[in-house]
């Protein structure tokens, strides 16, 4: 990804409701890479099936802010129900890294703490367990907040991370504009 | 002056050439004191082969016939003795104080500051914060009320270690031994690395920004010891690179390792220090240098007496 993508890209949510069949994630996420569109995360809700026997999925995205009606656009002309575009639930994004004992303070309930944080998700994570020197294992997060609640993600990162003993490496200032240096703005 | 460690040393041997005269000078067991002028390369030479600049009682300097007292002694914390009693008694005499120790500027600003008051002697210390660079002056030329925070990377020793390990992708243990090998990081480098000598300085730039208010207690710090190199691997995945951060502002001050983009303004490598000044109205300003070393900082000490004598 170059710097200029990046500063010119911002996130986008886009709901969809598919057809309950083989294919059909495939087929609606290829829109979107092919439109120039950058796929952060997507949350199939098999489990959630409408009243009309479809299944939601919920798909973040970050696309130059000139792209996105072309990606819905294209979505919509492949025949995929879109139900809510552009109301960009996550604005900003910010970069933090946990180090510690990770796994031991159990990884997976340290992100749903964080992502219960109604304003914030965990669109990506890279890990490395500990080495055999006795370093501690690290694990990036990229979360994707609501515009104007870096700080409350962060401090929802910082109170766990507090409470689990585990150090966080957040982003410099990251209660002001530097924080959001890979942030998109309108 | 008083103390002559690698800044104390450094001072007394570019007073000469920057106008100034050197009255007494003291070490923690003897002094020198000559109203006409101290031989500063004797007395320097006597500390080297003797331990001490000279046979006279360090006390004796403080009383001595100056304009203004440099007190080069080794930062203290809490009560910053005993710093804080020689400021005080150069300020009783109505004599001007140029500070290398963070202690009584760190840990009870507001005090010094009330002495100062009654006192026709002024309280200077450039040479606290940032080594070389001018950071403390230029918050006062601006005005401090015109500045909303400043951060920036104020520990060399923490910083040499952080930029190698991602350079070298080598382990903090390693990194750290390596620069104790070099004369980087002392033998006892906890106060670095812990991240309580840039929490000082952050300290002491929160209290020019409001006036007073803060000592070390106050801060929120965190080090860099034993930070795994994967934090840093996966920060350099992500185009950045972990630094100690100090930030300070009117609301408080904050120290620890911070992500920063790693080809940016504060990712500066090795012993070299940042600070980022904020101001209200003319944007950013960067200031980078030698935040350590003998003559680096008195350059610090020297400007300040020159404001003095002006």
């Amino acid at each position: 990804m170059s710097d200029d993508v990046e500063a010119d890209s911002r996130a986008y949510t886009v709901r969809l409701e598919l057809v309950d069949r083989p294919g059909e994630l495939l087929s609606a996420l290829t829109p979107i890479a092919d439109h120039g569109g950058n796929l952060l995360s997507i949350y199939h809700e098999r489990g959630n099936i409408t009243p009309r026997g479809h299944i939601p999925v919920e798909v973040d995205l970050e696309c130059p802010p000139d792209r996105f009606s072309v990606i819905v656009e294209a979505l919509k002309a492949s025949g995929v129900n879109v139900i809510q575009a552009g109301a960009e639930r996550y604005g900003e994004e910010v970069v933090a890294i946990l180090v510690g004992e990770l796994v031991e303070s159990d990884l997976s309930d340290t992100l749903s703490r964080i992502e219960a944080c109604a304003t914030a998700t965990v669109v990506d994570l890279s890990f490395v367990a500990a080495d055999r020197n006795g370093g501690d294992a690290s694990a990036r997060l990229r979360i994707a907040a609501r515009r104007g609640t870096v700080r409350e993600a962060l401090d929802a990162v910082r109170s766990v991370a507090e409470e689990k003993g585990l150090r966080v490496i957040e982003p410099v200032g990251a209660d002001g504009e530097a924080a959001t240096d890979a942030a998109v703005e309108p | 002056m008083l103390g002559a460690g690698a800044v104390g040393r450094a001072v007394a041997e570019l007073a000469g050439e920057y106008g100034h005269e050197v009255v007494g000078i003291a070490d923690s067991s003897g002094a020198a004191v000559d109203d006409d002028g101290v031989d500063v390369a004797s007395a320097l030479a006597a500390k080297d082969e003797a331990g001490t600049v000279g046979d006279a009682d360090p006390a004796d300097v403080l009383e001595a016939d100056y304009d203004a007292l440099v007190e080069a002694t080794p930062t203290t914390l809490d009560d910053a003795q005993p710093g804080f009693g020689h400021v005080e008694r150069a300020l009783a005499r109505d004599r001007h104080v140029v500070l290398a120790n963070k202690g009584p500027v760190a840990e009870r600003y507001d005090e010094v500051r009330e002495l100062e008051a009654d006192s026709a002697g002024e309280v200077r210390f450039e040479a606290t914060v940032g080594g070389a660079i001018p950071i403390v002056g230029t918050i006062e030329d601006r005005g401090p009320e015109q500045v909303p925070a400043v951060r920036g990377v104020l520990n060399g020793t923490a910083n040499f270690v952080l930029s190698r390990m991602a350079t070298e992708g080598l382990g903090y243990d390693h990194v750290l031994a390596e620069a104790q090998d070099m004369g980087v990081a002392e033998a006892d480098p906890s106060f670095d690395v812990q991240g309580t000598d840039a929490a000082l300085k952050c300290v002491i730039l929160a209290n020019l920004l409001a006036g007073g208010g803060f000592s070390l207690s106050d801060a929120e710090v965190e080090g860099i010891e034993g930070l795994p190199g994967s934090a840093l691997e996966l920060a350099a995945e992500d185009g950045r690179t972990v630094r100690l951060i100090g930030e300070a502002s009117r609301e408080g001050v904050r120290v620890g390792p911070r992500l920063v983009p790693a080809h940016g303004t504060l990712a500066v490598s090795g012993t070299m220090n940042i600070v980022q000044i904020e101001t209200r109205h003319g944007g950013r300003m960067n200031l980078s240098g030698r935040g350590a070393g003998g003559p680096e900082t008195a350059t610090a000490v020297l400007a300040d007496l020159s404001r003095l004598s002006q």
